[in-house]
């Protein structure tokens, strides 16, 4: 600034002024002695005398560095400081220090800077420990409303949540395969049972998957998966339900009275058209499947839980006879 | 509206004369969602329909409906923290009553899309003010007088309220004030935050 262009005009403050203004202030004298200091200052120093004390002593200068004494202090007069009390680990104050006039030492002004929400709960500072004209009032308000803002974030994320994990589980459908999931095979068992219709229940495990999943990857496995399914559908009547309720675990629901011997052939067939080496980016997927078979007219009175307990017993058996086979459950 | 005010209506519908009456509110006026989300933004004219609502199922005129709302934001525990909120307005309840023409901006500090009515305060003497709400919902400024009530009281301070109706297409309350320390008050720090 070109010091000609302004009037000097020189201001003469007392104590009571100097307070109001900058409530944050130190006053040194020539040999960098406190004379005279804030009732913020006072009240965040609590019993420390600061009066009469070396400023550099009471304070240590962050930045700008090697600062030790008024000469440095005021070679750096209207910049910004980074200062701190002595012994002080906190995020410190700011300042800026002015010369007195006529040599007669400097005016420090502080404020806080990013610490003031910690120093506000410490100290309890009052709206009237800031300079009117201060917005640390602001600051602090919108430090809350912030944080209100984001609890209510954070409850509506968990209300999101919540209702994504509630439509998973009222879903009816395995995503990759499109095939009905374990709910939605429950449910149509239960139906059926409770119309009391006939029914098989097949238990499909898949044979050499995890050897594909291994050494091919992932996305084989998930196109042999897909095209599992898609041959299940075909060799399935659309009044029946085909499930997918592990990862290569599958169920199919044959609703109505089906003699043995053709639940069987569809069984095989199913088998037949699995072994068939699938292509995928140029590789052969091999796999097979196993199946245990039971049927709802070989109980008296059929129940979900025994059923497929038996299917898994005729599909353990089928494993054990070899794979690639299907066993029908006798009691 | 924003979410905000929506829900804050809800609650207060729910929390003060229940849940069923709620869900009858919310048929009333014909809501595709029963609850609101505090951080959405409905069309304008929901609010005004939800308030309608609230009159018909409750048999209660309109202003009553909305003082008590006023009432409910400062004074109910679950939005406690709007009392609080407030409470950085002023150190007592002038300064308040001043900072209440910064409430637009500081909403909008805080929630960019809320936007709160329009509100002047005028210190007609040190102990009489009036202060004007503008706002697209009719009847607002009876928000403000429950609003007042609490915070008045929150201040410790003696005030009497009135609503004087509407006054250059903006509602008018006069404020007078026998008493600005009438009792302590309930103490407010600023770093007593929860955070």
């Amino acid at each position: 600034m070109d010091g000609g262009q302004v009037s000097a005009q020189t201001f003469s403050l007392d104590g009571p002024m100097l307070d109001r203004l900058m409530p944050f202030h130190v006053c040194l004298s020539a040999t960098g002695h406190i004379t005279a200091t804030g009732p913020t200052l006072r009240k965040i120093a609590g019993d420390a005398a600061l009066i009469g004390q070396r400023f550099f002593e009471t304070f240590v200068l962050r930045k700008p560095g090697n600062i030790t004494d008024m000469t440095g202090l005021l070679h750096r007069a209207g910049d910004r400081l980074h200062l701190a009390l002595r012994g002080d680990k906190g995020p410190g104050f700011r300042g800026i220090a002015i010369p007195l006039a006529g040599g007669k030492g400097a005016l420090v002004n502080l404020s806080f800077g990013i610490g003031i929400v910690d120093a506000v709960g410490q100290h309890a500072l009052t709206d009237s420990d800031f300079a009117a004209t201060d917005l640390a009032v602001e600051l602090l308000y919108l430090v809350e409303v912030k944080a209100a803002v984001m609890d209510e974030l954070r409850r509506l994320n968990q209300r999101l949540e919540g209702q994504k994990t509630e439509a998973e589980e009222q879903a009816l459908t395995d995503t990759l395969t499109g095939l009905r999931n374990r709910r939605a095979l429950d449910m149509a068992v239960t139906q059926t049972l409770n119309r009391r219709d006939a029914f098989a229940l097949l238990h499909i495990d898949l044979d050499f998957f995890k050897a594909v999943n291994d050494t091919m990857g992932h996305a084989a496995g998930d196109h042999v998966l897909c095209e599992v399914a898609r041959i299940m559908v075909e060799e399935t009547r659309a009044g029946d339900t085909v499930a997918r309720v592990g990862g290569d675990e599958f169920v199919i629901l044959l609703p109505g009275t089906v003699p043995h011997t053709q639940i069987i052939a569809i069984a095989n067939r199913i088998i037949e058209r699995l072994t068939v080496p699938m292509p995928f980016e140029g590789s052969l997927c091999v796999i097979s499947a196993s199946i245990g078979i039971t049927t709802s007219d070989i109980y008296a009175a059929p129940e979900a839980e025994q059923m497929h307990q038996d299917a898994d017993h005729a599909l353990y058996a089928a494993k054990h006879a070899g794979r690639g086979c299907a066993v029908l459950f006798e009691r | 509206m924003h979410g905000l005010i929506n829900k804050s209506i809800q609650c207060f519908v729910r929390d003060t004369f229940g849940a069923a009456c709620w869900s009858a509110v919310a048929r009333q006026a014909d809501l595709a969602c029963e609850t609101f989300e505090s951080l959405f933004v409905y069309e304008p004219g929901v609010t005004d329909r939800v308030i309608d609502a609230i009159v018909v199922v409750l048999h209660r005129p309109r202003e009553t409906v909305l003082e008590d709302l006023g009432i409910y934001i400062v004074s109910d525990l679950s939005v406690a923290s709007l009392r609080r909120l407030m409470r950085f307005g002023g150190v007592n309840f002038t300064d308040f009553l001043h900072s209440l023409e910064d409430l637009q901006g500081r909403a909008r500090l805080a929630v960019p899309e809320l936007t709160l009515p329009e509100l002047r305060v005028c210190d007609l003497k040190p102990d009489y003010f009036t202060l004007t709400c503008r706002s697209p919902i009719a009847g607002a400024g009876f928000v403000f007088l429950g609003l007042l009530r609490v915070m008045a009281d929150d201040y410790g301070a003696l005030v009497v309220l009135e609503h004087q109706g509407m006054r250059d297409g903006a509602e008018v309350i006069a404020i007078s004030i026998p008493d600005l320390s009438y009792h302590e008050g309930n103490r407010f720090e600023l770093g007593t935050a929860t955070g």
